[in-house]
């Protein structure tokens, strides 16, 4: 389409058919809205005579869809409208905190002073945001009581691999290179053995009790002078805390290892768990999971690690430092043994988000944000417990609830089945298939976010779900999701036979169909 | 021919000297449609319970481990391309990789049909 100066369409652009749904277009990919003989602005013909780029000039299309600006912002917007999000409702995904992310957050994040600030700017002009930064720093020491704090990892598995690496580095120090084994219990996060095995750790699994926590005679078992150390996810992924975490930490530093702990679950204990108290040298903390900033497509995830005593000395650069009256960030150290893992300092968006939230609740409020957040796990779990199976019965969960499929046994509905009907029912579903100790597993994390109201709503949904399973409905959900803009995706195609690339020929024809 | 499982879910097809390895019927349908598998390279070595390859499907990754100790002598080069033989055929054109046990006394220690069937229930 061409457009003036503006940006005001001066010409019909090509006719593509959107099939329209009620409100919920059907959108096409961009390259199937634009046409490649306009762009977004049409400048007048210029004459040129010889140019000057020393024949570095472009000799092949650009090959970029041609659309003006509003066909680009309404292809997004439109896009963002099939997304489901935390904002359009509850979206219980276990071990993902997908807790509410506060308005006023973001209007901190773009006051001026933050959201302009420039990582090369000089130290004297950003004082405020290194402020904010050491601020931060002093509440996840104080909520971990740790020694020091690395912000800069970028994501919680980001953070992982930063701790992990610190473990080693601290071992060679110690002329303990040799320590090759890292022990990962079954119920520890999926990132975990990735994270040892990219650091070219072999991995040692820890089989799950049949209360699906970690018994330290098994850890003490799998001990040896070849174990770096063991990284234990704790809450656990069943939702359980770790009675024995203590004593495993004991045991696991008596043996010469280090104790790296997975934070992610970190919003079921924050404000009443104190992980150094625990014995932990090292943990990520997911500032977009327990300190509410975005997600994914709203902002980058954050995941600052806070260190033990034995490890502070193998912290990254950059770290703030007090000089004066002001902060500095110290950015060269001779002989330190990490050196820096971001171009930057981070995210400084999300610094200030999280500082945001914690500056609002106060510590005696992210106390309560986590007991509500555990409370209402706990209320899902004694609402569906009589109907869905609990591998881990008895014992009350944490922030989030396991269930297995053996509930679904004999109905011809599997998890996935059952996870893609509650979508028809407009909630997302819970994490599916994870973690791999039970059966079919459901993991439910609500969150400290979601009302009796909506709690009670989801519950409705998920018992007349299981009855309808068990009354002999399994079309419901072997076909569901039936009200969603696509149908049941074939995940195996997908991942068989990945389409990465959008070509000419092929787009049209399926956009033909 | 005899055919011996491990608690894992391996099979290994014993034919002369040479060992066929992959999963059971019920280790696929329990991962649900394979996307991938990453095999060993021949001539590799493992003990027995080293990782020796990788599955990926819909579900989960799962490694595979060596059901005896030796040494690779081929691998399934279809797989690469067709990852869901594992799920159509596990004992037949699904199989994973050769082996060569070093100690063939290992072999009496897995289960035979019967065992393993006791197994899954």
């Amino acid at each position: 389409m061409s457009m003036n100066k503006e940006g005001r369409p001066t010409a019909a652009g090509a006719v593509t058919a959107i099939r329209t749904a009620a409100l919920l277009p059907d959108e096409p990919l961009l390259f199937e809205i634009g046409d490649r003989e306009h762009s977004g602005v049409d400048l007048p013909e210029v004459e040129i005579g010889e140019d000057r780029l020393g024949g570095f000039g472009r000799r092949t299309s650009l090959d970029l869809a041609g659309l003006t600006e509003p066909e680009a912002m309404r292809h997004y917007v439109r896009l963002s409208r099939l997304n489901m999000s935390i904002d359009a409702g509850m979206y219980p995904l276990g071990s993902c905190t997908m807790k509410h992310n506060p308005r006023l957050n973001e209007r901190m994040a773009r006051l001026p002073g933050f959201a302009d600030v420039h990582p090369l700017q000089p130290v004297s002009t950003v004082q405020g945001a290194l402020a904010v930064m050491q601020q931060l720093s002093d509440w996840l020491m104080t909520l971990t009581n740790t020694a020091a704090v690395a912000l800069s990892p970028k994501a919680g598995a980001h953070g992982e691999l930063l701790g992990m690496m610190a473990i080693k580095a601290a071992q060679e120090a110690r002329g303990e290179g040799h320590r090759r084994v890292v022990l990962v219990p079954e119920s520890a996060h999926g990132t975990n053995p990735a994270t040892a095995a990219f650091l070219g750790y072999s991995v040692r699994s820890i089989d799950a009790r049949a209360d699906g926590t970690v018994d330290v005679e098994a850890v003490k078992a799998a001990l040896g002078p070849d174990v770096a150390g063991i990284m234990l996810t704790n809450p656990n992924t069943c939702g359980l805390f770790e009675p024995q975490v203590i004593e495993i930490a004991d045991a696991v530093h008596a043996a010469g290892g280090f104790f790296y702990c997975d934070g992610a679950n970190f919003n079921a204990i924050m404000g009443v768990v104190r992980p150094g108290d625990l014995g932990i040298d090292a943990m990520h903390i997911n500032l977009h999971k327990t300190f509410s900033t975005p997600h994914g497509g709203g902002g980058p995830g954050a995941g600052p690690v806070v260190l033990s005593e034995a490890l502070a000395p193998f912290a990254p650069l950059p770290f703030l430092r007090r000089n004066g009256d002001g902060l500095e960030l110290v950015e060269h150290v001779e002989g330190e043994a990490l050196g820096r893992i971001t171009a930057f300092h981070g995210q400084m968006g999300m610094y200030v988000r999280a500082l945001t939230y914690m500056l609002s609740h106060g510590g005696d409020g992210l106390a309560q944000a986590a007991k509500d957040a555990v409370l209402n796990a706990n209320y899902i779990k004694a609402r569906l417990e009589g109907t869905f199976s609990a591998p881990f019965g008895g014992q009350p969960c944490m922030h989030e609830v396991l269930f297995d499929d053996s509930f679904l046994e004999g109905t011809g509905v599997t998890t996935l089945d059952f996870a893609k009907a509650l979508i028809d029912e407009g909630f997302h579903p819970m994490t599916m298939y994870f973690p791999l100790v039970v059966h079919g597993a459901m993991l439910i994390e609500p969150t400290e976010s979601e009302s009796l109201q909506t709690l009670d709503r989801f519950c409705d949904v998920m018992l007349e779900l299981a009855s309808a399973a068990r009354a002999g409905d399994a079309e419901r959900f072997t076909a569901a999701p039936h009200a969603a803009p696509r149908r049941r995706l074939d995940e195996t195609r997908a991942a068989r036979q990945p389409v990465l690339k959008w070509e000419e020929a092929e787009g049209r024809a399926e956009a033909a169909e | 021919m005899t055919t011996r499982f491990t608690k894992d879910h391996e099979y290994i097809r014993m034919e002369g000297e040479i060992g066929v390895v992959g999963i059971s019927t019920y280790a696929q349908e329990q991962l649900g449609d394979i996307v991938f598998v990453e095999l060993p390279s021949v001539g590799q070595t493992f003990a027995k319970g080293d990782e020796a390859a990788v599955v990926e499907s819909v579900k989960a990754a799962s490694e595979i481990y060596a059901p005896v100790s030796g040494t690779v002598t081929e691998v399934n080069e279809a797989l690469a391309g067709e990852p869901g033989l594992v799920n159509t055929a596990p004992g037949a054109e699904g199989w994973m990789f050769k082996i060569r046990p070093s100690d063939p006394s290992e072999l009496e220690g897995l289960m035979d049909e019967a065992a393993y069937g006791a197994l899954i229930g």
